[in-house]
């Protein structure tokens, strides 16, 4: 659950960041091209990421079932094996499916609350790049907590990834 | 009144639960020891003796979680009941 909440979060993390990199290179762009192209985005890596996990998720799990019950010679629908085989691949698809969209709506809160008039120390753009990368910095600490290794290091090491992909795209 | 007072089941359940859980499962079915051996280890399946003794064990409700949990009862090996008389009102 953690991997996959962990993969699809830095999916959307990383994409809202070369969005708005994207944007951000392009000029002057109105603050609601850009939160509709962020929030189109953010659905999508919502709906995919819940689909795909429940499509692929509960394919594995009914093929184990069905391993399970040819060595049991016996109808496991009942058991706690065929409720967690039916409940597992929905919480999984939740999960899949919530991380990159709720990391994205974090990531565009900036330009949310620019357009509402909020002040911001930073211009909209630049404020949700910020927020990305932080998010991306924050992904690698979890990742470092989980893998009891320095959170620090596993921080920087998702940030590098996150200025690698900036770079791709300034050269681009 | 006939209390059934031992139970010797051989039962087939898949890796998950385990061992040890599975004997904490079946215990909480009622005030019961149970004592389980595996006798046989496969790809995916374990074949467990279960020694089940209790006052009075409820054969019904541990059928359920035996099933519940996936596992499933081959054969009754061996049962002890015990016939006492009704307690007088």
């Amino acid at each position: 659950m953690r991997r996959y909440f962990v993969v699809n979060g830095f999916d959307g993390a990383l994409t809202m960041l070369g969005l708005l990199t994207g944007f951000h290179l392009s000029g002057n762009i109105a603050l609601e091209v850009v939160i509709g192209a962020c929030l189109g985005a953010a659905v999508a890596l919502g709906v995919s990421g819940l689909s795909s996990a429940y499509l692929s998720e509960s394919a594995e799990r009914r093929r184990a079932l069905a391993e399970l019950e040819s060595a049991m010679v016996a109808d496991l629908s009942d058991s706690a094996h065929g409720v967690a085989a039916r409940l597992l691949p929905l919480l999984v698809a939740i999960v899949n499916g919530m991380a990159p969209l709720l990391m994205s709506l974090i990531i565009i809160t900036p330009l949310w609350l620019a357009r509402n008039g909020v002040m911001l120390p930073l211009p909209p753009l630049p404020s949700a790049i910020a927020i990305a990368f932080l998010c991306i910095f924050g992904l690698g600490i979890f990742l470092g907590r989980v893998g009891r290794t320095s959170w620090l290091w596993s921080g920087l090491k998702t940030l590098l990834v996150a200025l690698i992909t900036v770079l791709i795209i300034l050269v681009l | 009144m006939v209390l059934l007072k031992r139970l010797v089941l051989d039962i087939l359940k898949p890796h998950h639960p385990s061992v040890l859980d599975f004997g904490r499962l079946l215990a909480e079915q009622g005030e019961s020891q149970v004592r389980l051996t595996v006798l046989e280890m496969d790809d995916k399946t374990e074949t467990l003796q279960v020694i089940v003794e209790g006052p009075d064990i409820d054969f019904d409700l541990l059928q359920a979680a035996i099933t519940e949990f996936g596992a499933s009862l081959h054969s009754i090996d061996e049962v002890e009941v015990v016939s006492e008389p009704e307690p007088r009102a």
